[in-house]
């Protein structure tokens, strides 16, 4: 495997082993002084964003750090990207600057897949290897690593995803975080149900793998887990909905509607959270809710793809 | 620290070739299932006399047994087995997986990594012995030193290995040798333990048709 950029390319069996490998990388690292790993020595992975992150880009970091690796993080606003740089020239340069890896977000869809693109014709032209690209998020459309995560996160609380029914709520027009857990939670068996008003939910949401409804207190009771996602108003130019008030009534994770989940249901969230609007306080902070956990499962699952993308024999056979 | 093994999700590495029922028959038997039950029931014996594990005495060291996966881990599960029945004392049990540690992993592909789990305890200012099933270049234990280095500080670390087929590329040598097998580069030894194999035996191959 060279570059990971959706979900869609990961069979169930490739998407286990993800599971199980970042499991491993958790118990490799459990009760050890010295966190640090020297399987990729000398290697330089790079992190692109072109929007803003605190989970994903730290993450990664983390798990380069801890695996050894060197880890350069580039960022738009600091970058000649801010001097109108291309994302095409953006790429080769820190390319040719030697990474061996490229983690990049965009506000694009499609931007990272156009990014691995260019880099194997590049790499073609030039007979040398191209760097494994890693979404990191793309616009609206992928964010493989936080899908996978997610999986790692439900597999533990609930014992497996296979038969869960797992209830996302929210925006799911403007999500990434949807569209990459619902094929990767149908790939691993489970029910998918998406709770949404509207006009948050996108064109041919019929043809994807999950059920639609709009009543969010009928989906609860025999729910799994339920995964709440932020209101991306970052992305909307217009009013989807009347106001965040209602939106709350609506569609926020009350205390009144944690109430109505089954004892060992999982509340789940991919941050930032807008505590009071999407999701009650007192949900956030209740132990049904594992949004710490998927931050700890975020590092060992980016662990498990940068060891899985960097270390093998692609380079030598290509 | 009980973690669960996943038989059925760690087999990956269990499927080579090297242990399938063909190729053992192929080969040539070096050690019975019996003589593989004796072999690991003297290694118990020698490990309690150099250590002196039983000896009650304040000063004894702490003895922890680090498996490397797969079969490594299996032998010191029988050792640690062995050495209680010997001696009455049971020495602290882990694994150590050295994927994470190879030198060669830009070369070879990719391979999940296996179990590793350390004894409640640490291995801080214990005697490690570590258990593998064949010391060959010598390479894997050059891991696991690395590797048990990053767990903490042992007293002492001392090698137990079940077959010595000697070619070491590294200046290391075993505390405990079930079975010295000088063999030629192209042969290749199988350890078979029925925990993984359905029964114990080590065979020799000559590795013709790789």
């Amino acid at each position: 495997m060279k570059h990971l950029l959706t979900v869609a390319d990961l069979d169930r069996g490739t998407a286990t082993e993800f599971l199980d490998e970042a499991e491993r990388f958790e118990q490799a690292l459990l009760g050890r002084e010295v966190k640090k790993l020297p399987t990729l020595r000398g290697r330089t992975v790079m992190t692109v964003f072109y929007e803003n992150s605190t989970r994903t880009r730290v993450s990664f970091e983390v798990a380069g750090k801890w695996m050894s690796a060197d880890v350069i993080n580039v960022s738009a606003s600091s970058s000649s990207v801010s001097k109108g740089e291309s994302l095409r020239d953006t790429a080769l340069t820190l390319h040719a600057a030697g990474a061996d890896a490229l983690i990049v977000r965009h506000p694009a869809s499609g931007a990272v897949h156009q990014i691995a693109g260019w880099m194997e014709q590049w790499a073609r032209e030039e007979n040398r290897a191209a760097p494994s690209i890693i979404n990191a998020g793309d616009g609206t459309h992928q964010h493989p690593t936080q899908a996978l995560l997610d999986a790692l996160t439900l597999r533990q609380r609930l014992g497996d995803v296979e038969g869960k029914r797992i209830v996302l709520v929210g925006d799911i027009l403007h999500s990434r975080v949807a569209r990459s857990n619902v094929l990767l939670l149908n790939t691993l068996g489970a029910e998918v149900v998406l709770v949404a008003p509207r006009t948050l939910l996108p064109v041919g949401v019929q043809g994807w793998p999950a059920r639609v409804a709009t009543s969010l207190d009928a989906e609860l009771p025999g729910a799994d887990a339920v995964m709440m996602l932020r209101v991306q108003a970052e992305r909307m130019n217009g009013g989807f909905f009347p106001s965040a008030r209602e939106y709350s009534i609506n569609y926020g994770l009350s205390e009144r509607r944690l109430a109505l989940l089954d004892d060992d249901a999982v509340v789940l969230h991919p941050g930032p959270m807008l505590r009071g609007m999407e999701i009650a306080s007192a949900v956030a902070d209740s132990p049904k809710a594992a949004v710490l956990q998927q931050v700890t499962n975020g590092v060992h699952m980016r662990m498990a793809v940068l060891f899985r993308l960097l270390v093998g024999t692609q380079e030598v056979a290509a | 620290m009980a973690v669960p093994e996943r038989a059925a999700r760690t087999g990956a590495g269990e499927t080579s070739q090297r242990h399938t029922p063909e190729w053992v028959a192929a080969g040539r038997e070096l050690l019975s299932p019996s003589d593989v039950h004796r072999t690991v029931a003297r290694i118990a014996h020698q490990i309690i006399e150099k250590t002196a594990l039983d000896s009650g005495d304040a000063d004894a060291p702490h003895v922890v047994l680090m498996g490397i996966p797969t079969r490594g881990t299996t032998l010191a599960n029988r050792l640690a087995a062995k050495i209680e029945e010997f001696s009455g004392v049971r020495p602290a049990l882990g694994s150590l997986d050295i994927t994470l540690y190879r030198d060669d992993l830009r070369s070879r592909p990719h391979r999940p990594l296996e179990r590793t789990s350390v004894p409640d305890g640490g291995i801080e200012n214990a005697l490690v012995v570590l258990v593998d099933d064949v010391l060959f270049s010598g390479r894997t234990v050059r891991s696991a030193l690395d590797g048990l280095r990053d767990l903490g500080r042992p007293r002492a670390v001392q090698l137990a290995v079940l077959i010595d087929r000697g070619h070491r590329e590294l200046p290391i040598r075993a505390d405990y040798v079930g079975k010295n097998v000088p063999t030629a580069r192209a042969e290749d030894i199988s350890v078979l333990l029925s925990e993984h194999d359905g029964h114990d035996g080590v065979y020799l191959h000559q590795e013709a048709q790789a």
